[in-house]
């Protein structure tokens, strides 16, 4: 029953990702596409080349090319940098993996800390228990006795 | 929290931040700002080495295979407006020296290849063309917009200065003159 429900929930997700691959807008590659001279997406850029690059978009999504034929299109033209995401492969795929690694690293640190802590709280709870000195205990009660009175 | 461990946690915390502004710093301190800083100080630094593929033919050129010419180097892009009233000034230049050793070459850099070509076709370019489509040479020389030009001597080193925005005939023929010269 689980694995049906991963099932369902993993082309749910996949349906609109490879439609959106298969039939890209020119509004969605705008945000993934960087402008080489202005170094920010071409939805932030009304720079000659950002306009040159939003035409040959056009023209490859009119002409039927996937979003990943026009990306590898323009990566041949301006280098991988024209992505706003690095690609998931090779030395990049390391932009992708550190942040998590980071993540982990911080959770199982801070876990270490939490465990640590909880810890050396338990020698202070014993000592709570421990007899009292027998003066400090007279004084005590003497102290709760007038307290009662 | 042990005052140990408290103080540890304190102290790799400040290491991290001070090793932060330690390579922010010396970001700052060598970031790349091209050979034109040297240039305009009247040094003549070496012309930064690009292997690049050729707009004109196929296969690419070299700036080291050009040692022992005088080279015009001229960055440009095709929807580069003030590149397009250059272009014949650098193609009469070549045509003119050329028997003299010269050799303009043009990087189209952060430019579709077929736009370049068209455009070398629509101002009748002959002189080599090479294509930078990253623009990797640019943070090299310092090249700060499109058009820009440099001089580059027998020696393979920059000479003169370099000419940002559109050359003029005479901004032209003066730096070929005294890259002949160096």
């Amino acid at each position: 029953m689980k694995t049906l429900l991963v099932l369902v929930l993993a082309l749910g997700l996949a349906a609109p990702a490879l439609a959106s691959d298969r039939h890209p807008t020119l509004g969605e590659l705008e945000g993934e596409v960087m402008c080489p001279t202005c170094k920010t997406t071409l939805d932030q850029s009304s720079a000659p080349i950002a306009d040159r690059i939003r035409q040959y978009i056009s023209a490859r999504i009119a002409a039927g090319d996937t979003k990943s034929e026009i990306k590898a299109k323009l990566v041949a033209q301006f280098g991988p940098a024209v992505l706003a995401e690095p690609s998931k492969h090779g030395f990049n795929l390391l932009a992708w993996v550190l942040p998590l690694v980071g993540i982990g690293l911080a959770a199982a640190a801070l876990g270490l800390l939490a465990w640590r802590w909880t810890r050396s709280r338990e020698p202070v709870a014993a000592v709570a228990g421990a007899p009292l000195d027998p003066e400090l205990d007279r004084r005590v009660d003497e102290e709760l006795a007038r307290f009662d009175n | 929290m042990p005052t140990g461990l408290k103080r540890g946690l304190q102290g790799i915390s400040v290491a991290v931040v001070v090793g932060l502004l330690a390579l922010l710093a010396w970001k700052v301190v060598h970031q790349d700002k091209g050979v034109a800083n040297e240039l305009a100080k009247g040094k003549r630094p070496p012309a930064p080495h690009f292997d690049l593929t050729r707009l004109d033919r196929t296969g690419k050129l070299s700036l080291a295979s050009l040692r022992g010419k005088v080279v015009v180097l001229n960055f440009w892009a095709s929807w580069c407006a003030p590149c397009k009233s250059e272009a014949p000034r650098l193609e009469a230049a070549w045509q003119s020296y050329r028997r003299d050793g010269v050799v303009v070459v043009g990087v189209d850099a952060q430019d579709f290849s077929g736009d370049a070509r068209k455009f070398m076709r629509a101002h009748e370019l002959t002189y080599p063309n090479v294509h930078d489509g990253p623009g990797k040479v640019l943070p090299k020389y310092g090249v700060t917009g499109f058009p820009e030009t440099y001089f580059v001597g027998r020696d393979g080193r920059l000479v003169g200065e370099r000419i940002q925005g559109e050359i003029s005939r005479q901004e032209l023929t003066a730096g070929i003159k005294r890259a002949l010269a160096s």
